[in-house]
């Protein structure tokens, strides 16, 4: 299977254009930027930040072609740059793989990317250092293509780590403000406690390969070898189940899942295309990818995929409590990412891995749609994201109120939208797997999410404007750098659907068809086939069911919001004093997740931390201290033998030389008559003595 | 009476030597001491042409002899010069009162 394989592949050349052209692009202007911005003006930094990312989406289309003119079995490019690592049994390359799954994940990123590029020509026009956040998005869309198209583990984790370094950089973006920077680094933070996870289940995994014989990190001969490793045991656990479970470690923290997901709401302290682009529609997909692209080893880990529905479900129906309840208009949707990537864990934990896939495409589109909508409405509102000083905005801004409206429909699963597909295929999936609390719980989540999103087009854009008055006469609808991409991606969030228009509505399920050849199909086929044991028609019957019951209580959640923020009918006051206002309180506040890392990890860190500085101000202090004070007593001996004894020999010598020249000094008299005589006497002393 | 010999000029050469001792020894005046030691040499010049006449039988005696005279002015001109450096600095020429080199 291993040679076939290597048969198969087809070589070619341009594939590294998609990853090097956002690479050029972040050079030029990371490093010439602020002269180029100071000499050609900010029209030179858009044309080289959206140029590069433009022609990577059309490099991406011209491998989707491509691939799609392949025989289906056969669809792998393969681009070869140079080999890398060389050491012992590690050979890792750097290469770049198209398949059909990383096809969708490069189409995603650039061209949702290149839209979001565009759109922050207009979001950010006004900042000084413009050609800094095209430098860093430009790097992010490299980061991120690197790690989707990356034919090794290495070289996924190397975009691994870069998309979480850009999106540091791009949440501290305005990083005069503290809030802002710190935000910034409880990303980064957070990421890094599920990358030691990710990279531990990689070493794990190498070293299980090496030892069924075949060492080997690319992702190709792993699909290939890991029935091989079935069998191994570490620590009494099965080796496959710790590699997933380490492996969904990291997914957690890039993909913001709990108990990880603490980060995702204090990133939305950058600037808005930036959530849109790396925290809602690409970089937090990440995981989702991960677990897609090594399908082949989640499989044979059910334990892991009944975690990851579990997890998933959980953070699904959290997250959509909480974003009930926000008031920031980023915080609502951020809180409405996290819930939806707990959908695609779902998907995932079912092991119906296109069907995660195709609903994070969904998601990128409308949730990519929303956010850049939150930020014409932050941008027309002068930075103000308090929901509850908004209101009646559809009149200044319609086109961003109609786009908003469609990926609204979308998000909260209203028939036919392309949410709707994707979200109904994953609880059905759910169901039919026989995870029924899990789909339980989707199903209220979804519930909720119709009701926060309306909530937020109620309190935006609806009933009467509550800015002050200075901020009213502001208010203007964004110009066409910006509402084109809304509109492009608006219309996408309406019929991506039909891509993968199920079966049930006499579709062809032609996205899952096309990632068939490199995702394996889980445990969602066995339960499948247990759920067909009582027929094909029972089976249409249920799928049928449930689609109504997810529209019905789709819908009841969009009256619930009409009633409370439309038509006022029913008081929100009176639903939060529920229980004494508690309920309430504690959702508001996040359910203090944050104040208990605060109280547990922060506090235990800077307990651990003082114990260091008390450690090493009175040990080690005391250790160097003390040396230090007996070299100082040895150079005092020394000092001392230095002062009296050296000095006083060099001293000895010049006071008896100046004393025995004191006393021959009276020979000198400077009187010539007196040498005369010295001289005279001499020579008759001399004759005398030479007489005698 | 005998006819003048070697003895005769070597008595002359003496007393002129002890005369030009004593000059150079007893002077203060610093022309008064280069006027001794003239004398000090024209004695050592007696000397030379005394030994030459009757002694040797060549010429070496008159040589050193004229290169004597020669030297006498040279020394003179040499010492003549120091004199009135001395006196533009001291205004005397008394040997005693330049000991400024004395520590």
């Amino acid at each position: 299977m291993h040679e076939m394989t290597h048969e198969a592949i087809t070589a070619v050349s341009y594939l590294r254009w998609v990853v090097l052209l956002p690479l050029l692009g972040a050079v030029v202007n990371g490093l010439g930027g602020a002269w180029i911005q100071k000499r050609f003006g900010k029209g030179a930094i858009s044309f080289l930040a959206c140029t590069p990312v433009l022609g990577a989406f059309a490099f991406a289309v011209a491998g989707f072609l491509h691939l799609r003119s392949m025989p289906a079995e056969s669809r792998v490019l393969l681009d070869h740059l140079f080999a890398w690592i060389h050491v012992g049994s590690l050979n890792v390359d750097v290469a770049f793989q198209l398949d059909p799954l990383s096809a969708v994940m490069i189409l995603i990123v650039t061209g949702v990317g290149g839209l979001i590029h565009i759109y922050s020509t207009g979001y950010m026009h006004d900042d000084p250092a413009y050609w800094r956040f095209f430098a860093y998005l430009n790097l992010f869309t490299f980061a991120m293509l690197t790690l989707v198209l990356g034919d090794n583990m290495l070289l996924m984790f190397v975009g691994w780590e870069g998309v979480g370094l850009c999106s540091y950089a791009l949440i501290g973006f305005w990083y005069s403000e503290w809030a802002n920077a710190s935000a910034g680094s409880k990303a980064f933070i957070v990421n890094r406690v599920g990358d030691f996870g990710f990279m531990l289940g990689t070493f794990l995994l190498f070293w299980s390969l090496s030892d069924a014989g075949h060492p080997t990190l690319v992702f190709r001969e792993i699909v290939d070898y890991v029935p091989l490793i079935e069998g191994y045991q570490f620590g009494g656990f099965a080796a496959v189940t710790v590699i997933t479970l380490l492996m969904f470690v990291g997914a957690t923290g890039k993909s913001a899942q709990i108990p990880l997901f603490v980060w995702l709401p204090d990133a939305m302290a950058g600037p808005t295309p930036v959530s849109a682009l790396i925290h809602a529609a690409t970089m937090v997909t990440a995981g989702v990818y991960m677990i897609a692209r090594l399908s082949a080893l989640f499989v044979l880990a059910p334990a892991t995929l009944d975690v990851i529905a579990v997890i998933g479900a959980a953070t699904a129906l959290f997250a959509a409590t909480i974003g009930t309840t926000q008031n920031d208009i980023k915080k609502v949707l951020a809180y409405s990412t996290v819930s939806q990537l707990g959908f695609m864990f779902i998907a995932m934990g079912a092991g119906a891995f296109a069907v995660g896939v195709f609903h994070l495409m969904t998601h990128a589109f409308f949730k990519a749609c929303l956010f850049l909508g939150s930020g014409s409405v932050i941008h027309a509102m002068h930075h103000e994201q308090d929901m509850r000083k908004m209101g009646g905005l559809k009149k200044w801004m319609p086109q961003t109120y109609w786009t908003f409206v469609i990926s609204t429909l979308a998000i909260a699963g209203i028939p036919f939208f392309s949410g709707f597909i994707s979200k109904d295929e994953i609880l059905w999936k759910a169901y039919s797997s026989g995870h029924t609390f899990v789909w339980l719980a989707g199903l209220c989540a979804a519930a909720l999410t119709a009701f926060y999103m309306f909530r937020l087009v109620y309190m935006t854009f609806e009933g009467e404007c509550r800015a002050d008055h200075h901020t009213q006469e502001h208010i203007h609808e964004s110009p066409l750098s910006m509402t084109a991409p809304l509109m492009i991606l608006a219309f996408l969030a309406a019929t991506a659907g039909v891509l993968n228009w199920p079966h049930a509505l006499f579709g062809g399920s032609a996205f899952s068809n096309w990632l068939a050849p490199v995702l394996e199909h889980g445990g969602a086929h066995d339960a499948h086939a247990t759920v067909h044991a009582g027929g094909e028609h029972a089976v249409e019957t249920i799928e049928y069911a449930l689609m109504v019951v997810s529209v019905a209580i789709a819908l009841a959640g969009i009256f619930v919001a009409r009633a409370v923020y439309g038509t006022k009918t029913l008081s929100p006051d009176t639903v939060a004093d529920l229980a004494g206002g508690k309920i309430y309180r504690t959702v508001y506040n996040k359910y203090y997740v944050d104040e208990l890392y605060e109280a547990t990890v922060v506090n235990g860190t800077l307990a651990l931390t003082r114990l260091s500085a008390w450690f090493d101000s009175n040990i080690i202090d005391g250790i160097v201290n003390g040396s230090a004070l007996v070299v100082r007593m040895v150079s005092w001996v020394n000092g001392q033998f230095d002062k009296y004894v050296v000095d006083g020999m060099v001293n000895g010598v010049a006071s008896a030389t100046s004393f025995f020249g004191g006393r021959v000094r009276r020979l000198q008299t400077g009187s010539i008559n007196a040498y005369l005589y010295v001289i005279v006497l001499a020579v008759i002393g001399a004759m005398v003595a030479q007489v005698l | 009476m005998a006819a003048i010999g070697l003895t005769h000029f070597l008595v002359v050469s003496l007393l002129v030597f002890l005369a030009g001792m004593f000059c150079v020894l007893t002077r203060r005046n610093a022309i008064g001491i280069l006027m001794g030691v003239e004398l000090i040499l024209n004695s050592a010049n007696i000397n030379y042409l005394a030994f030459a006449r009757y002694s040797s039988g060549n010429y070496d005696g008159q040589m050193f002899a004229i290169f004597v005279i020669m030297l006498a002015a040279a020394e003179a001109a040499i010492g003549l010069a120091i004199v009135l450096g001395i006196y533009q600095t001291f205004h005397t020429i008394d040997v005693d009162a330049t000991d400024t080199l004395r520590l």
